[in-house]
């Protein structure tokens, strides 16, 4: 039986960011019933019995992480909603937002009452004009309802959500970035601990968490557990590590695919089903070479190289949860945004824009970083030109094993994320590009210089 | 002369009470005085820095972190036209397509047309790689924008 989204179900109604119409289709009658008869830590039970992992790009559980907010504090407690979807290729957050908000509002009550937040910070890129449009008035409308502020849905329980619009930096997704930008400062990450949950916004007790996440805590919280568990997949058994990828997903694909498109799946799907079966195959009828399986700080998957223990199978086989990305030297499932490279794009061009962006969005705080990231894009510059030398292959590897955050000399995740496209870029492809230093061929676009300088 | 007007300082001071602190409302404050004005003058982080209690320095440190922001001396164009330069853009056009609209704007990005127009800027994934090649025309999304649909969207532009 083909799998009937949950998530997405409601995107193609007419007026499906209406009050009216989500009201219609049962919407907020979760959260009335959870507010009269649920107690908050029930709440969060069921979201960490349900399995639910951040879909932000750590997988971190959901239920889990609302645990570690101190008890008894004496408040207030926040809620900051990351909104702000600037990982390359990734658009999920962009389709629930324009067109199914009060599905990710009613999340944002159920968690705002299960951690006891008087107060939901939605942090939106600048970029979404159209989703925060669609927000704004979606808000509007639950007050005018008396949805939200004073005792909502006639319980004590009081809600504010204040919509807040980012200014194109990708740093402000990191969940320490977005608080500072939110706090009116530059979005610099700051070194935890303290992680937010015991000092975050405006010095309080906060929790971050990614839109889709949200969305699941209402499917969740209106279907129960057992539905949330019964897709995806459980841990693998050989991984101790690996805590199961349960519920649906959002995917979204884009590069040299037929149709760029957003689909609801169980977790546990293969890139090779998700591009055949959904993108309609690759562009133009020609072969894929590489996938990136996550957002570009995933890595990428070479899609003819063989799997290990698997007759038949490729890289292009692997599952999309939280487990499989890491089988093929990935850094794991990321956003679950699938860009696909075909067989007559060049992998020195492809690098060369991944480190592109690194460098241009890397904060500064943290020297390996911001040099790191600095040196592998005038490396790959160098290397679209015509003029690579033969050991730039193993510096651009050395550059790239070294700014990670594992040995922690740098404050937040995008250092280790420049890394790994480099480093799996280089390792599945190195003939590919040892082939280009050899032959000294300039790129197709080597010219364009103001790709390069113009900030 | 001040920089704003007494219309936007009570705009901005309407978004104070949402905060617990006042500082969180820089780039809220910076947003309305930069959509306006166009730019955002010194004259202008001063009375800014005034309104929410701050150092103007404050002010001017948060600012100067979000390129996206104009300061003194820099000024948009009627319309700010970004073109994705992203991954996904990249491999269905989108060098080829910044390329384009330097050509028929006669402005490298960064720059803004000698009419005051347009100000063609590059942009890191916008999110709408669905529609890659993508643009942004001031917040909203334009998708698969083919060199003859930029020549359309510019002509447009350049009416306002
Ligand atoms: C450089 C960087 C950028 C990030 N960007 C985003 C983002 O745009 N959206 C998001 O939800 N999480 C992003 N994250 C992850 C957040 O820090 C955080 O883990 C996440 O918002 C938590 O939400 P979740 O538990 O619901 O997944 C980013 C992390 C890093 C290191
Ligand atoms: S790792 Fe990079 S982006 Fe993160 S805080 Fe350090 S310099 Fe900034
Ligand atoms: S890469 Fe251009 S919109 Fe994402």
């Amino acid at each position: 039986m083909p799998y009937e989204p949950v998530l997405l179900a409601r995107i193609n109604k007419p007026n499906s960011g209406k009050l009216e119409g989500y009201r219609a289709d049962g919407g907020y009658e979760t959260i009335a019933r959870v507010l009269k008869d649920k107690q908050p830590l029930d709440v969060t039970t069921q979201v960490k019995d349900a399995g639910l992992r951040g879909r932000g790009g750590a997988g971190f559980p959901t239920g889990l992480k609302w645990t570690f907010l101190p008890k008894d504090h004496p408040g207030p407690v926040y809620l900051c909603v990351n909104a702000d979807e600037s990982e390359p290729c990734t658009y999920n957050n962009r389709i629930l937002m324009e067109k199914d908000p009060h599905q990710v509002l009613e999340g944002i009550m159920l968690a705002c009452y299960a951690i006891k937040s008087p107060k939901a910070f939605y942090y939106v890129r600048y970029e979404y004009g159209d989703s925060y449009r669609s927000l704004a008035a979606a808000v509007e409308e639950l007050y005018a309802a008396g949805f939200l502020g004073k005792g909502i849905f006639g319980s004590s329980f009081d809600l504010d959500i204040v919509l807040h619009r980012g200014a194109g930096a990708y740093i402000c997704g990191e969940e320490t970035g977005l608080i500072e930008s939110l706090e009116g400062k530059r979005a610099w990450p700051r070194i935890k601990p303290p992680f937010p949950a015991i000092e975050g916004a405006f010095r309080k007790p906060t929790i971050v968490n990614n839109v889709e996440t949200l969305a699941c805590v209402t499917q969740i919280m209106k279907r129960g557990k057992e539905w949330f568990q019964s897709l995806g997949v459980p841990p693998d058994p050989k991984n101790p590590r690996d805590a199961g990828s349960y519920g649906p997903k959002l995917y979204t694909l884009a590069g040299h695919v037929e149709k760029s498109v957003c689909v609801e799946v169980p977790m546990g799907i293969t890139i090779r089903d998700l591009v055949e079966k959904h993108g309609g195959g690759v562009w133009k009828g020609r072969k894929a070479k590489a996938v990136n399986p996550g957002g570009l700080s995933m890595g990428f998957v070479d899609v003819n190289a063989p799997l290990k223990g698997e007759d038949g199978k490729t890289e292009y086989d692997i599952p999309l949860d939280f487990n499989g990305p890491g089988r093929v030297q990935c850094l794991g499932l990321g956003t679950a945004a699938v860009t696909v490279i075909d067989d007559q794009t060049s992998m020195v061009d492809v690098l060369h824009n991944v480190c592109q962006f690194f460098s241009h969005e890397s904060c500064g705080q943290c020297t390996p970083c911001r040099e790191g990231t600095g040196w592998m894009l005038k490396i790959t510059d160098r290397l679209r030109r015509g003029l690579g030398r033969k050991e730039d292959l193993d510096i651009l590897v050395d550059v790239a094993d070294r700014i990670g955050i594992m040995p922690g000399t740098t404050i937040c995740g995008l250092s280790d994320g420049a890394g790994w496209p480099v480093k799996t870029a280089i390792r599945k492809f190195r003939a590919e590009f040892e082939a280009a230093i050899k032959s000294g061929a300039k790129s197709k676009y080597a010219k364009s210089l103001t790709m390069a300088g113009a900030h | 002369m001040a920089a704003l007007s007494e219309d936007m300082k009570n705009r901005i001071r309407a978004f104070i009470p949402k905060y617990p602190r006042k500082q969180a409302v820089t780039l809220p404050a910076l947003h309305l005085v930069h959509d306006e004005l166009r730019t955002v003058s010194n004259e202008a982080i001063v009375e800014i820095a005034e309104i929410l209690e701050l150092h103007p320095s404050e002010v001017h440190d948060t600012m100067t972190f979000y390129a996206f922001f104009k300061g003194e001396g820099e000024k948009l164009g009627t319309t700010r036209l970004w073109v994705c330069r992203g991954l996904a853009c990249m491999l269905r056009g989108a060098y080829e397509l910044i390329e384009h609209c330097e050509h028929k704007l006669g402005v490298h990005c960064g720059q803004t047309t000698a009419d005051g127009k347009v100000t063609l800027e590059f942009a890191e994934c916008i999110g709408a790689c669905d529609g890659a090649p993508a643009c942004l025309i001031e917040d909203v999304h334009a998708m698969n924008v083919t060199p003859e649909k930029a020549d359309q969207l510019i002509t447009e532009l350049k009416l306002k």
